[in-house]
């Protein structure tokens, strides 16, 4: 019964068992062969996987333009790193702290502009990812430091002992947590939730005609996501020690836009191939740094004229991203 | 004009009073009145421009009307979401066909038991009891009523891939999935041919009969109208010209001036 709507993820996950296999067996051995230097590059790889799953379900599965995500995950960052440094408060209590916070703050905010289709609610994201930027820069109430940002964020520490604090750590830490969510959005892929939120993805009118509450699930895609922007937030404020408002700009809301074009919409083994070329890409040309981001826009161009599903696009189809840009100006009913 | 037995018999399940949508100047819809009685065929014809997808807007709760009621079952629904509407047991499909083009059959069809199910977020990520049975009988009923459009094949396919016949099909098969009291056809047999409008008039009329269903439907095709409806409704300008059995509005003279015009026009 299930094999009849499998997915090409979970066909990939669940049968080719052996595949899973040996990518798992890469990523433990992995940091006992590599150096310092590249299991960070594969840390800051698996906070971009995150930010990809999380702008996935928003744009992904939803196909609601969201080019703000840096705010929530800044919302995240701040809040671990104002209430860690203000309060004492151990980091890793602050994990669900930062989601739930990013979480209602997505809410707060998206409620009033939900139903906005396409390029408008687009427009009004930007403006969000700008406002939270600019409001960190102000230093509100003295608590976000200004353009400096926060320091002396504690390393996680599981109880009293074990203390998150090499990059080896870091590394399994990051991964673990990109683990749990993969399997979780696999779950909710194939649940009533997963479909309903593709259905609003292909056609708004008919999903709510066909009794799906379509403001609802789109504003859990915006809690959710940004719950998870949240958590990579947390981690990336207790890895780097500090925050500062030009980690969040509107450039990383780009970077999470352009991992999920890259990999395929909605596709979860797209979003980790699309993180792992947004985070790997910067390192094969540093020595050519000049020209990075033409061939950085040049692949991106190539991509949307001969791939616009993406690298690996989820198998039940999934639609192009040039086939949502055709629907945004689409307003009517 | 006497009314058939059949009708006095059954209550009504649909009724719009005084129904007026206005569209920024056009006022689209003024003070239309329809009844719909139970466990019959009614259609609402009328030339282009009439209004009648307005009123079915309406009653899906696509469009919030400016004036009037729609009582649905003996409560008021005017104002509420489509969805709340579709959980309620209205159904409908659309006259250019709207379905979810890159999933598979069987998914467009799961979508109608959406309503029927409730598992949130908890129960999907942790695959509770009560959630897998509620998956399981959401893909039964969907494979139920693939079978009974004769999609079955078809249901891995993507819905963009197969036939715009098979595609009207899915759409209705979408509709009934959500187990409707009311069945709202936007003109099913446009775009069919007539090999497929007979069929679809077939499959219409057997399902009034097996089953706890009324059916409301707009239709251009006079064939269709005149053979499977129970009662026609006419529209013109936003408002109601006459209604009737399909006899007696075939004769009605109001109706045929609204489709012909009147004599003098053809002259002019």
């Amino acid at each position: 019964m299930e094999n009849k709507h499998q997915t090409n993820v979970t066909r990939f996950f669940g049968s080719g068992q052996n595949a899973l296999i040996v990518i798992l067996g890469i990523f433990i051995l992995y940091p006992f062969l590599a150096s310092n230097y590249f299991i960070d590059i594969a840390f800051f790889f698996g906070i971009y996987a995150l930010l990809g799953l999380s702008l996935n379900i928003v744009l992904g599965e939803v196909g609601l333009f969201d080019l703000g995500h840096a705010g929530f995950y800044a919302i995240g960052a701040y809040t671990t790193a104002i209430l860690n440094t203000k309060f004492g408060i151990p980091v890793l209590l602050l994990l669900p702290a930062s989601a739930l916070a990013a979480a209602l703050f997505a809410f707060a905010v998206c409620s009033p502009i939900i139903h906005l289709r396409g390029d408008y609610l687009c427009i009004v994201t930007i403006g969000m990812g700008e406002i939270v930027r600019l409001a960190l820069i102000n230093n509100p109430f003295d608590l976000t430091g200004g353009p400096n940002g926060v320091f002396g964020i504690d390393f996680p520490a599981v109880g009293p002992f074990f203390i998150i604090d090499s990059s080896i750590e870091f590394y399994f830490f990051i991964w673990l947590v990109v683990g749990i969510t993969i399997a979780g959005l696999l779950r909710l892929q194939k649940s009533r939730i997963g479909r309903a939120w593709n259905y609003i993805r292909e056609d708004e009118t008919a999903a709510g005609a066909a009794g799906i509450n379509v403001r609802y699930y789109k504003l859990l895609a915006f809690v959710l996501g940004a719950a998870l922007a949240g958590v990579a937030g947390n981690i990336y404020a207790s890895k780097l020690m500090c925050v500062s408002p030009e980690s969040f700009t509107f450039w990383e809301s780009c970077l999470m836009f352009c991992i999920v074009l890259i990999g395929g919409m909605g596709s979860i083994p797209g979003v980790i191939i699309g993180a792992a070329f947004i985070s790997l890409f910067p390192e094969i040309f540093r020595p050519f740094t000049m020209y990075r981001m033409l061939v950085f826009g040049t692949v991106m161009i190539l991509m949307m004229m001969f791939r616009p599903g993406g690298a690996w696009p989820r198998k039940r189809g999934g639609p192009p991203f040039t086939a949502l840009l055709a629907k945004t100006g689409e307003n009517d009913a | 004009m006497p009314e058939p037995d059949r009708r006095r018999d059954s209550r009504i399940i649909l009724e719009t009073r005084e129904l007026t949508k206005i569209f920024g100047g056009l006022t689209a819809v003024s003070g239309f009145d329809l009844t719909v009685h139970e466990g019959e065929i009614s259609s609402l014809i009328g030339p282009n421009g009439a209004g009648k997808t307005t009123v079915f807007n309406a009653v899906t709760g696509i469009y919030r009307p400016e004036g009037g009621k729609i009582i649905f079952n003996n409560e008021d629904i005017t104002g509420k979401k489509p969805h709340q509407i579709v959980a309620k047991g209205i159904a409908r499909t659309f006259q250019n066909i709207r379905l979810f083009p890159t999933m598979t059959c069987l998914e467009n069809v799961m979508a109608g038991q959406h309503c029927r199910a409730s598992a949130g977020l908890w129960a999907s990520l942790f695959r509770t009891a009560r959630q897998k049975n509620e998956e399981k009988r959401a893909i039964e009923i969907a494979e139920s009523r693939l079978r009974h459009v004769r999609l079955q094949e078809a249901q891995n396919e993507l819905a963009r891939n197969i036939a715009y016949g098979s595609q009207r099909m899915l759409e209705i098969a979408r509709a009934l999935a959500t187990e409707p009291i009311l069945l709202v056809l936007d003109e099913p047999s446009s775009g069919l041919n007539t090999r497929e409008t007979e069929d679809l008039m077939a499959f219409l009329k057997d399902l009034i009969r097996r089953e706890n269903v009324t059916i409301l439907l707009i239709e251009h095709d006079m064939n269709v109208v005149m053979g499977i409806s129970d009662w026609v409704t006419v529209m013109d300008g936003g408002q109601k010209i006459a209604e009737g059995t399909p006899e007696a509005i075939y004769h009605n003279p109001r109706v045929i001036e609204a489709y012909l015009g009147t004599g003098d026009e053809e002259e002019a």
